[in-house]
């Protein structure tokens, strides 16, 4: 006996649409204190600090999402001894890989700016740390918004992955609503409806962002 | 930690992992052919097309980039049969690979188009080229060399995302690693290795695609004429 798609199947996706946005959230604010530090040390003037930034944002770009996720999921079951639940496992996983992705947006932002600006901040003088925080990283910032809102979209839809260890957020909803109403030609298309609602906005508001650097920046100006 | 870590048993399963890791391999280099082709058109009309083909290219452009890689894959696999549409796992993933990565490479060509000169197109007009020999002998070239690193890293994301195509279970290196572990209990140590298969394979196309840059582009001359011609 089979349940039809209704008004409370639409309301079970809507919840579970709010796991999709706060694991999003906890990954990208994690992962944003990660990126700054990755950042940071990816343009700081030691080799050592560098190369392990480097290696760790290579490893982390160069392996599969899903294979990172299964790595957490089962290497924190080997570390702890115990079978664990999902959450902290998935919260992990998208944490280290929006670390590694914002950590690469924002050396790119930091090397954007041109050296002579550190060269004044530092004939002030500044503090080599002043300088960062006053100089640096503010216009550091305007040029990184637009990639880092594209970042957040790459985001959201990775999350989806995560249904497939179980963790129950709109996709795996998604499919727990298919396999109690056999309607995957109205669920799945509503779910991708409700992915595009989260996404669509943030990628034109990326879009306008960048323009509007473009602009300021005198780039990008019709041929 | 009482944990012991034991790789033999991922050794003696090895030729399983290469024969998925080729089949990543076919499926990624397939679905870049299929939908590369499908975005040279589709970007060829989103600059050049009447309005109306334009906006519908747009749209789906958004659609693609907006939504999952795999939910779209289960609307490919499990949707479109309630449509009469009916296809293996591995043609779903081939097909919705090609599909994703299509939307993708429109957007990318698009951008490369829109950066020719408009004086050197202008050019092609005075000279009486109708759209499509400007598009094939003035914009295609440079275009495409504008956007080549953005098409490489583009194929490298599309291997490395093509792992989620085990969750239709099609046999590719991911579902093979799932099946292995799930049989010999040893699943960190299988998906350690499989990760590491994937990280060679990306490194692995990189360089790859560096030298056919190289190849194509720089060397210039004689392939170079040998496209104009």
């Amino acid at each position: 006996m089979s349940r039809d798609f209704d008004w409370s199947a639409f309301l079970f996706l809507l919840g579970a649409l709010r796991w999709t946005v706060v694991l999003s959230i906890i990954a990208f604010v994690g992962g944003g204190v990660g990126g700054l530090l990755l950042a940071l040390m990816r343009t700081s003037p030691y080799r050592t600090l560098r190369w392990i930034a480097s290696g760790y944002i290579g490893l982390l770009q160069g392996t599969p999402v899903l294979m990172q996720l299964f790595l957490a999921y089962y290497g924190l079951a080997v570390l702890t001894g115990l079978r664990i639940d999902p959450w902290p496992a998935v919260t992990l996983a998208f944490t280290l890989y929006a670390a590694a992705f914002l950590g690469e947006i924002w050396r790119g932002a930091i090397q954007a700016i041109p050296r002579q600006q550190w060269e004044a901040a530092a004939a002030i003088p500044l503090s080599p740390f002043a300088q960062l925080r006053h100089v640096i990283l503010p216009q550091a910032m305007r040029i990184a918004i637009p990639p880092t809102v594209g970042f957040l979209v790459q985001l959201i839809k990775g999350t989806s992955i995560a249904s497939i260890i179980g963790f129950v957020e709109l996709t795996r909803a998604g499919q727990l609503i298919v396999n109690v109403t056999f309607q995957p030609m109205i669920v799945y298309p509503i779910i991708a409806l409700l992915y595009f609602a989260l996404c669509w906005p943030l990628s034109l508001l990326a879009l306008r962002l960048e323009r509007r650097i473009d602009a300021a920046l005198g780039i990008g100006q019709p041929a | 930690m009482k944990y012991v870590f034991q790789f033999g048993i991922v050794w003696d399963h090895l030729p399983q992992l290469l024969e998925g890791a080729w089949l990543t391999l076919r499926l990624s280099l397939g679905a870049f052919a299929l939908g590369f082709a499908v975005a040279v058109m589709l970007a060829f009309l989103r600059t050049a097309g009447p309005r109306g083909v334009r906006t519908a290219i747009a749209a789906y452009v958004e659609i693609i980039r907006n939504t999952p890689f795999l939910v779209q894959l289960f609307i490919i696999y499990f949707s479109l049969p309630a449509l009469g549409i009916r296809m293996e796992a591995i043609t779903a993933a081939l097909v919705g690979m090609s599909i994703n990565f299509s939307g993708y490479a429109t957007e990318i060509l698009r951008s490369g188009i829109e950066a020719v000169p408009k004086s050197q197109i202008e050019a092609g007009h005075s000279l009486g080229f109708t759209r499509m020999e400007i598009f094939r002998h003035i914009v295609a070239f440079p275009a495409l060399r504008t956007v080549y690193p953005a098409l490489a890293s583009q194929f490298v994301l599309l291997m490395l995302g093509s792992s989620v195509v085990a969750a239709i279970s099609a046999e590719e290196l991911t579902a093979v690693t799932n099946s292995l572990q799930s049989t010999t209990f040893r699943a960190f140590e299988f998906y350690f290795v499989a990760t590491a298969m994937y990280l060679a394979m990306a490194l692995g196309s990189r360089v790859l695609l560096n030298a056919l840059y190289w190849f194509v582009f720089e060397r210039r001359q004689p392939l170079r004429e040998a496209w104009s011609r």
